[in-house]
């Protein structure tokens, strides 16, 4: 393991509200995890927050911080970023990667590795800006920004403008590491707008395979035209496409002078090339301000990420493989239908398990801005807490479904009329997919 | 069975500028219904960038507060779902959808601003809370009937918005909140409606939920223009057991499973 040195203010002496603080976040975890409640991160780290409100900030101190925040692709991208800025003993790069990805979850994860020099935090969309002031991140990387639990967090535009003025408080970034990089996808007309307001960006072409948030112009109110080509422009005001410093072109990412790079990671489907180019760009500065590597070492180092807490991993249940995928909103299940198309057979059948708890969202409306017509022709089996308004989705999308109660029940079910060795498909959303994890 | 037109027309008005709650499941439900009972359907969705198409079903959903603007501004400019209204045209409005076929609506700042004018209803930003949950109401006993006259089942959604609705004189409520907010002016009332043009908070989608209302509208939609007020065009009854599960699940959620002395009450003093 490297022992790095620590930048002295992080060694400095700590008041004893934040040393208390400090102490109840081990000891709430600690007892958290006695008790067989989870790993505890949350809570402890709520208990820290609680004893000393400043505690993000403090334990964000003397580290080089990225934050990772998006709709989709959040907890993969950070995943694929930390193992980027990874030695290959894996030293020195702390991360919130339970899917935490509130304040709580950031100072629990910091709190764990006082040492660790580097930190990638998955940041929840509604704390950016809250996160930016506390934590004074070196990268900020920005996926995309598309409907996700209307409830809870916001619509699209009320987010994108708190984004925006978060963003525009940021200080350029400096060849010595100073200030913040903004990594952000050109290809996300919300995401674009927000990131215009930074001082440094670097754009990446990632793909957005979701329009329908965008179509409004965040400027002006015109409407956003896109062309096939990619590019996209509002109709009324200059608001455009930015250029990019780097282009996602298939499983190869083509720099601005040309240079192509092959993106070769174990993950499936577009959308994870899409985050693996996003994890590569916004390492390849923080490396080389280190003196540690290049763009080049962090692509041949996402490779090694084979799955993201379960996702994208494939489970053997009764003679058959089970891939197990996770997708929360319209947008997210547009790319899993998609990376169905692309590495599955059209007739594997499809286990959909829906819940609608706090962290899912409340409203099952969106399950109407899903393409489940995509299903027609294979065998369907709909289950979770919501199952019945996903039955009724299905019925009216025509995809022929059986509803059952209980993940792993359901897949028995479609294994049931399965060939042995058939391959099942599992999606589910937030706390489905955990509830199936737990069961298995 | 009706002698209307066995040919139906169904357009979902501006998804690009107003679908942010699934409310684009209305015209899907309304298409599928049509067509599992042998009627032809066509389902358009109808862009802003385009004129408004002709249709005998609109439907207008929920967006966000420049999109609404947006909308309404075009809508009017175009000028084609006024004259089809008048022409006996069906529209269902959820949302910012049942906000901008009224009066007035109100922008992010609370300026006032000109809605379709389909209903009498006027809209202002609320000063409480956002309303974000589980809506339940049941049919006012003037509301819409069924093909059968009978009384619309209650009526099961999620309401997510901001502003406070007060039905005027020339339109009438649709329902009386029983668990939510709805119109939120104070009067317990949700929804709004006058001929064949109806308005309400919920979405769901709201169709999906209530498939009575569901056959109310494309029986409306079915009746020649000029039959009597009322007259619904009746439909063969579909297998709605999925429906009727979903239904059921939520209103039991919604109601926590029992009911309590309070609701026994309120719903012994509200029938007619």
């Amino acid at each position: 393991m490297t022992v790095r040195a620590l930048p002295a203010d992080a060694t400095a002496p700590r008041s004893a509200r934040t040393s208390l603080a400090t102490a109840s976040v081990s000891a709430v975890n600690r007892l958290s995890r006695a008790l067989g409640r989870g790993s505890g991160t949350v809570a402890g780290g709520r208990v820290g927050l609680l004893v000393d409100p400043g505690l993000l900030a403090t334990s964000a101190t003397g580290r080089n911080i990225a934050l990772v925040t998006g709709t989709n692709g959040k907890t993969t991208t950070t995943r694929l970023l930390a193992t980027a800025l990874s030695d290959p003993d894996g030293a020195g790069v702390v991360s919130n990667d339970t899917g935490a990805n509130m304040p709580a979850g950031h100072v629990a994860a910091l709190v764990g590795a006082p040492a660790a020099p580097l930190a990638v935090l998955e940041v929840d969309e509604g704390y950016l800006g809250r996160c930016i002031v506390e934590t004074a991140p070196q990268v900020v990387v920005l996926l995309n920004l598309s409907r996700d639990q209307l409830d809870r967090i916001a619509e699209v535009r009320m987010l994108v403008d708190r984004w925006r003025t978060a963003l525009g408080t940021l200080t350029a970034a400096s060849a010595g590491g100073g200030g913040t990089l903004v990594v952000a996808n050109a290809d996300d007309p919300m995401v674009a707008w927000a990131a215009a307001a930074a001082p440094s960006v670097r754009w990446v072409g990632a793909g957005q395979v979701w329009h329908d948030d965008a179509v409004g112009c965040p400027a002006c109110g015109g409407r956003i035209e896109f062309t096939a080509g990619g590019a996209w422009a509002c109709d009324r005001c200059d608001f455009a496409r930015p250029d990019v410093a780097a282009d996602v072109v298939g499983d190869e990412l083509v720099l601005a002078d040309g240079t192509r790079h092959r993106l070769a990671i174990a993950l499936p489907g577009q959308f994870n090339r899409a985050n693996a180019a996003m994890a590569a760009i916004a390492a390849a500065p923080i490396l080389e301000a280190r003196g540690q590597g290049d763009l080049e070492t962090a692509l041949d180092r996402l490779g090694a990420v084979t799955e993201v807490a379960g996702r994208f991993s494939t489970i053997t249940r009764s003679d058959h493989p089970v891939r197990l995928l996770l997708a929360k909103n319209p947008a997210g299940w547009t790319a899993i239908f998609d990376l169905l198309d692309e590495t599955g057979d059209p007739a594997d059948p499809v286990v959909l398990s829906v819940n609608a708890r706090t962290a899912d969202g409340f409203d099952t409306s969106w399950l109407w801005d899903v393409p489940f017509e995509r299903l027609v022709g294979r065998p369907a089996v709909a289950t979770g807490e919501r199952r019945l308004d996903l039955g009724v989705r299905l019925r009216y999308a025509g995809v022929d479904h059986a509803v059952v109660d209980g993940p792993s029940a359901a897949i028995d079910h479609a294994a049931a009329s399965t060939p042995s060795g058939g391959r099942i498909e599992f999606l589910g959303n937030y706390t489905a997919f955990a509830d199936l994890r737990r069961e298995l | 069975m009706s002698a209307g037109p066995r040919r139906l027309v169904i357009a979902v008005v501006y998804p690009d500028l107003l679908g942010t709650y699934g409310d684009g499941g209305n015209g899907v439900v309304l298409a599928r219904r049509a067509a599992w009972r042998g009627i032809e359907v066509e389902l358009v969705q109808a862009t802003s960038d385009r004129p408004v198409p002709r249709a005998d079903l609109y439907t207008v959903g929920g967006g966000e507060d420049g999109p609404q603007v947006r909308a309404a501004t075009t809508l009017l400019e175009d000028g084609t779902l006024v004259e089809r209204v008048a022409e006996g045209a069906v529209v269902l409005g959820v949302c910012a959808g049942f906000q901008l076929i009224g009066t007035t609506f109100p922008d992010n700042l609370d300026r006032p601003h000109e809605g379709v004018g389909l209903l009498d209803l006027t809209t202002t930003k609320g000063t409480g809370p956002r309303a974000v949950g589980e809506l339940v109401a049941t049919p006012a006993p003037d509301a819409p009937r069924t093909a059968g006259g009978d009384r619309l089942p209650r009526l099961t959604g999620f309401e997510n918005h901001g502003g406070v609705s007060a039905v005027g004189p020339r339109s009438r409520p649709l329902a009386r909140v029983e668990r939510g907010v709805g119109n939120g002016s104070g009067d317990g009332t949700e929804g709004a409606w006058s001929h064949r043009v109806l308005g309400t908070y919920l979405h769901g989608p709201v169709l999906a939920r209530n498939t009575a209302l569901a056959d109310v509208l494309l029986g409306w939609a079915l009746t020649p223009a000029g039959a009597p007020e009322g007259t619904v065009a009746a439909l063969e009854p579909l297998d709605d057991h999925e429906e009727l599960a979903l239904r059921a699940e939520r209103l039991e959620a919604t109601d926590g499973g029992r009911t309590g002395w309070r609701d026994m009450a309120r719903r012994v003093l509200t029938r007619r």
